[in-house]
C-alpha cells in the first residue's frame, strides 16, 4: 500500500462543539483491502471522526479525499452514493418499519417505477442468511432483540458499501458466534478490496481482525500502527496516555454463605415462555455472575427479579418476608436497583443534564416530596463523575452531547447513587473503554465488600471471573448450572454454557451452537 | 408484527361494518346505492384533504392550514373565472400551483427553521384565510361551462345511486395515496421520518426534501379538495370549510394512524371518512336528532381510538420485552 494513494484520506480534520474541541487536526488514512481499527477512550472523538467522514457532521477544518478525489459529503445519503456504508454507534434503525424495509430504505428495489416489497423481502432473506439469521423479514423491527437489530444494521451497511465500510462498535451486543460470522464476512469484503474502519473497545477483536490501528486521545491522533508487532500494553498506554495497572487476574475468594445474611430469595420463580422457574438466594456481600448466550434468559431473569415482568409462579421473599413486585417502583422501594442493558432505550433522558440524569433514581426513591438540595445533587454528581471518570465539560451539560460510552457511565452512576442493597447490572461494561472498564470492575468488588448484594449479567467471561463469587449459567431460557468461587474460569464457564445448550434439544439448534461456542473458545 | 400493524386498520373496518349494520337494522333504506353515492359525494372534499393529512401525520407532523387553503381555493377560482376572466382550466392549474408552492414553503420553514409544524401551519391557516378574505368577502357563485360539465358527469349505479365525478375523484386520490405510501421511496421516507427522525437521517433519508414534499403534497391535495368543494357548492366563500383540518385529523386517527407518526394506512383514512359520513347520514335519516350528535359520536370514537392505540403501544412494548434476549 505504500506509495499508492489511500482509499480514504482525511487531513487536518477539526471539529468543535460549542467551544469544546472534539477533534483537532486529525489525519487518517484507510487503504483498500485493509481493516483499520480505531480505538480510544470514551469521548476521544472516534464517533465524531466517522460522522465527519460520512457527512453526518460538517467539519470545521480539514480535507477528505476518496481515491484521491476531494469529497465533501453534505449528508449521509451523499456518502452512501460515494460507496461509504456506515453503522453508527447509536443508530437502531427504524423500529416501525419491517426488517426488509430497513435493509432497503433509500434504495428500494423497483419494478415499473414502483417499489417491489416482494423483491425486497426476497433479497433481505438472502442477505440475512449470510449472517445465519432466519427471521420473518416482513415483521416490524420493533419485535426483534437488540442483537438482531444490530445484525440488520450491519447487513444494511455492508450491502451499501461499495468501497468503504465503517462500523462504530458493531459487536457490542453480539455473542461470540455472531461475532465470528461478522468477522468472516469482513474478511470476504476485505479480500474484495473494500476498506473497513472498525471501532471497538474489545482489544481481542482488534488483534484478531485488524491490519492497522489508529489511536485517538482527547480529540488528537496519537499514532497509526500496524497491528503486527504492536504490544498490547503499548497500545493501551498510547490510548490512555498512561500505564494501565495490571488487573489482578485471580478471582474472588470463596464466600461462606452461612455467615452472610440473605437479602432476597426467589423460589421457583418463572414466567411461561420467557424463563423457566428458578431458585436463587441473594446474600449480602456476594456477586452472582450470570452467564449465557443471547436469548438464554439472562435479561428475563433480571426483569422478574426487579418487577419489570411479573412471574406467574414462585415465591419471592425480601429479608425473610414474602414480597411481590407489581412494578419496578416497588422493587426500588425494597432497596433494589437495576441498570438495564439497552440504556439508550430505557435509561437516558436526552435533554436533562448529567447531574439530573445521575440523581433521577435516587430522587424517585426518596419521593418527590423530599427533593435533594441543589448542593447535594451537585456533590453526588461530582462524586460519580470522578469515580467513573465521566468525560464531560461540566455536570450541567445535556447528556445527549456526551459520547456513547460516557452516557452509559452516567446511567450506571444513577443506580450506584441509590446505594441499593441488591443491585442488578446488565452488561455494565458494554461500550466502555479499558481504563473505565478496570475502574468498574474494581468498583463492583468494593461494593461487594461493603455488603451490597450484586447480580451481574455479562457476556465477558474474563470479567465475570474477576468479580463473581459464583456464576449462574443459563441456556435456552433455563438456569442450567452454577459454578462456585474457585471453579470459575473462562473455560469452565464456556463449558457449562455449552453443556446447557447441548441438553436442550431446542429449536435453536443447541448442539450446533454449543459446538460453535467451544470452537470459538479454542480459537 | 405485521398483524399488529394491521390491527388498528382491521378494527376500523370492523367498526365500519358494525356501524353500517346497525344503521341498516334501524333504517333498511340505508342499504342502497343512493346512500353510498351520497356518502362519497358529500365527503369527497374532506376525503381528498384527509389523504394529504395522512401523510403529514405519518411523518409525525400536523397541518392546520388545509381548511383555509380549501376556502382560498374556492374564492380564488370563483373570482378568477368570474371577475378576472381567467379560462377555467388555467384557473385550476394556477390555484393548484399556488397551493402546492404554499405547502412547500411551509415545509421548508418547518425544516430549515426547525419550527414545530403546529406553529408553522397555524400561521399558514391564518395567512390562507386572510388571503381568501383579501380576494373577496362574499360568497361568489361560480358559473363556468366546465363546472356544469363536471357536475353533470356521473355514473348511475344499479338502484339509482349516483357515483359523481368528485366522488370518483376522491376514490382515485385514495388509491393514488395508497400507491404513494406503500410503493414509492417517498412513502418509505415518510414512514421513516415518522418513526425516528434522527435514525432516518443517519440512514440517508433526505429529510429536507421529504419534509418539503410532504407539506407540498398536503397543500396540493387541499387545493384539489378546494376544487372538489367548489364543484360541490358551485361557489367560493372565504368563510367556508372552517375546521375541516380537524375533521381530517379525526378521520385519520379513526382510520388507525398513530398521531405520533410512523404507523398507519391511507386506506384507513378512507374508512375513517366513511364512518364519520355514516354517522351524519344516520342522523339525517333519524330526523329528530340534532346534528350535534355527529360531533358527540365522533368525539367518543376518537376517545376510544386513542385509548385503543395506547393499548396497542403498551401491548407491543410488552411483546417486545418478551422478544428481548438475555
Ligand atoms: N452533538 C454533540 N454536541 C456536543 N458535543 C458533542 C457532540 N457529539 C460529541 N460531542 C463531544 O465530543 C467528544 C467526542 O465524542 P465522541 O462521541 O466522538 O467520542 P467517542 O470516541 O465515540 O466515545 P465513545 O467510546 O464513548 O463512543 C465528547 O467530548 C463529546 O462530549
Ligand atoms: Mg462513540
Amino acid at each position: 500500500m505504500i506509495g499508492r494513494e489511500p482509499l480514504l484520506r482525511a487531513d487536518g480534520v477539526t471539529k468543535e462543539f460549542f467551544g469544546v474541541t472534539a477533534l483537532s487536526n486529525v489525519d487518517f488514512e484507510l487503504a483498500a483491502g485493509e481493516i483499520h481499527a480505531l480505538v480510544g477512550e470514551n469521548g476521544a472523538g472516534k464517533s465524531t471522526l466517522i460522522k465527519i467522514l460520512t457527512g453526518a457532521y460538517r467539519r470545521d477544518r480539514g480535507r477528505i479525499a476518496l481515491e484521491g478525489e476531494s469529497i465533501d459529503p453534505a449528508d449521509v445519503m451523499d456518502a452512501q452514493k460515494l460507496g461509504i456504508g456506515t453503522v453508527y454507534q447509536e443508530v437502531n434503525l427504524l423500529p416501525n418499519l419491517t426488517v426488509a424495509e430497513n435493509l432497503f430504505l433509500g434504495r428500494e428495489p423497483k419494478r415499473f417505477g414502483l417499489t417491489s416489497p416482494r423483491e425486497a423481502n426476497r433479497r433481505s432473506r438472502e442477505i440475512l442468511s449470510q449472517y445465519g439469521l432466519d427471521i420473518d423479514v416482513t415483521a416490524v423491527l420493533a419485535t426483534y432483540s437488540v442483537a438482531v437489530r444490530q445484525i440488520v444494521a450491519i447487513a444494511r451497511a455492508v450491502d451499501l458499501s461499495g468501497k468503504v465500510l465503517i462500523l462504530d462498535e458493531p459487536t457490542a451486543s453480539l455473542d461470540a458466534a455472531e461475532v465470528s460470522r461478522l468477522f468472516s464476512i469482513l474478511e470476504d469484503l476485505k479480500a474484495r478490496g473494500l476498506g473497513i474502519v472498525f471501532i471497538t473497545h474489545f482489544f481481542d477483536q482488534v488483534y484478531r481482525i485488524a491490519d492497522r490501528v489508529t489511536i485517538l486521545r482527547n480529540g488528537q491522533k496519537v499514532a497509526t500502527r500496524p497491528i503486527a508487532g504492536l504490544e498490547r500494553i503499548e497500545l493501551v498506554s498510547m490510548m490512555l496516555g498512561r500505564e494501565l495497572q495490571e488487573q489482578e487476574a485471580h478471582g474472588a475468594e470463596p464466600v461462606d454463605y452461612s455467615k452472610k445474611p440473605v437479602v432476597a430469595s426467589f423460589e421457583g420463580v418463572g414466567k411461561r415462555g420467557r424463563i423457566a422457574p428458578f431458585d436463587l438466594t441473594m446474600h449480602a456481600g456476594e456477586v452472582v455472575g450470570v452467564a449465557g448466550l443471547l436469548g438464554s434468559g439472562r435479561t428475563e431473569t433480571a426483569e422478574l427479579m426487579f418487577g419489570i415482568a411479573q412471574p406467574d409462579e414462585g415465591r419471592i421473599a425480601v429479608d425473610g418476608r414474602p414480597a411481590s413486585f407489581s412494578s419496578p417502583r416497588e422493587a426500588i422501594h425494597h432497596g433494589f436497583g437495576f441498570c438495564p442493558e439497552d440504556r439508550k432505550l430505557d435509561g437516558i433522558v436526552d435533554d436533562l443534564s448529567v447531574r439530573e440524569n445521575v440523581i433521577l433514581a435516587l430522587q424517585a426513591r426518596r419521593g418527590w416530596a423530599k427533593p435533594l438540595s441543589r448542593k447535594e445533587q451537585e456533590e453526588i454528581a461530582d462524586r460519580y463523575i470522578a469515580a467513573l471518570d465521566i468525560r464531560t465539560s461540566d455536570r450541567e451539560k445535556p447528556i445527549k452531547f456526551l459520547s456513547g460510552g460516557n452516557q452509559q457511565k452516567v446511567i450506571l452512576a444513577r443506580w450506584l447513587a441509590t446505594d441499593p442493597r441488591l443491585l442488578i447490572l446488565d452488561e455494565p461494561t458494554r461500550g466502555i473503554d479499558v481504563g473505565a472498564h478496570a475502574e468498574i470492575i474494581r468498583l463492583i468488588g468494593e461494593l461487594r465488600e461493603r455488603g451490597m448484594s450484586l447480580l451481574v449479567i455479562s457476556s465477558e467471561l474474563e470479567e465475570l471471573v474477576a468479580y463473581a463469587t459464583r456464576v449462574r449459567v443459563l441456556a435456552d431460557r433455563r438456569h442450567t448450572g452454577e459454578l462456585e468461587a474457585g471453579a470459575i474460569t473462562p473455560d469452565t464457564i464456556m463449558r457449562a454454557i455449552a453443556a446447557g445448550e447441548d441438553e436442550t434439544p431446542g429449536d435453536r439448534g443447541g448442539k450446533g451452537r454449543a459446538a460453535e461456542i467451544l470452537a470459538e473458545g479454542a480459537a | 408484527m405485521t398483524s399488529s400493524r394491521l390491527f388498528p386498520l382491521a378494527t376500523t373496518f370492523v367498526i365500519f361494518l358494525i356501524a353500517y349494520g346497525l344503521c341498516i337494522a334501524e333504517f333498511p333504506n340505508m342499504l342502497s346505492t343512493r346512500v353510498v353515492g351520497n356518502l362519497l359525494t358529500d365527503n369527497a372534499f374532506l376525503g381528498i384533504a384527509a389523504v394529504g393529512m395522512t401523510f403529514v401525520i405519518l411523518s409525525g407532523g400536523i397541518d392546520l392550514s388545509i381548511g383555509s387553503v380549501i376556502a382560498f381555493t374556492g374564492v380564488f377560482l370563483a373570482v378568477a373565472m368570474g371577475d378576472w376572466g381567467v379560462p377555467p382550466v388555467l384557473a385550476l392549474v394556477i390555484v393548484l400551483a399556488l397551493t402546492t408552492a404554499f405547502g412547500a414553503l411551509m415545509g421548508a420553514m418547518i425544516h430549515y427553521l426547525a419550527m414545530p409544524p403546529f406553529i408553522v401551519t397555524l400561521a399558514g391557516m391564518f395567512f390562507a384565510r386572510g388571503m381568501a378574505f383579501l380576494i373577496s368577502i362574499d360568497s361568489v357563485p361560480i358559473t363556468a361551462d366546465l363546472y356544469d360539465t363536471l357536475q353533470g358527469l356521473y355514473y348511475r349505479m344499479p338502484g339509482g345511486g349516483r357515483l359523481t365525478f368528485i366522488g370518483v375523484a376522491m376514490l382515485a386520490v385514495v388509491l393514488l395515496g395508497i400507491v404513494l405510501a406503500h410503493f414509492t421511496s417517498f412513502g418509505r421516507n415518510v414512514y421513516a421520518i415518522g418513526g425516528n427522525r434522527q435514525s432516518a437521517e443517519l440512514m440517508g433519508v433526505p429529510i429536507a426534501r421529504t419534509t418539503i414534499l410532504i407539506y407540498a403534497l398536503s397543500s396540493f391535495l387541499a387545493g384539489l379538495a378546494g376544487i372538489a368543494f367548489s364543484l360541490y357548492t358551485s361557489a367560493g366563500y372565504s368563510l367556508a370549510a372552517v375546521g375541516v383540518e380537524l375533521d381530517a385529523i379525526a378521520a385519520v386517527v379513526i382510520g388507525g394512524t398513530l398521531l405520533t407518526g410512523g404507523s398507519g394506512y391511507v386506506a384507513g383514512t378512507l374508512l375513517g371518512i366513511l364512518i364519520m359520513g355514516l354517522i351524519q347520514t344516520y342522523i339525517v335519516f333519524d330526523g329528530t336528532l340534532s346534528s350535534w350528535w355527529t360531533k358527540i359520536v365522533i368525539g367518543l370514537l376518537l376517545f376510544s381510538f386513542i385509548a385503543l392505540q395506547r393499548g396497542l403501544v403498551w401491548l407491543s412494548a410488552r411483546r417486545r420485552g418478551a422478544a428481548m434476549p438475555a
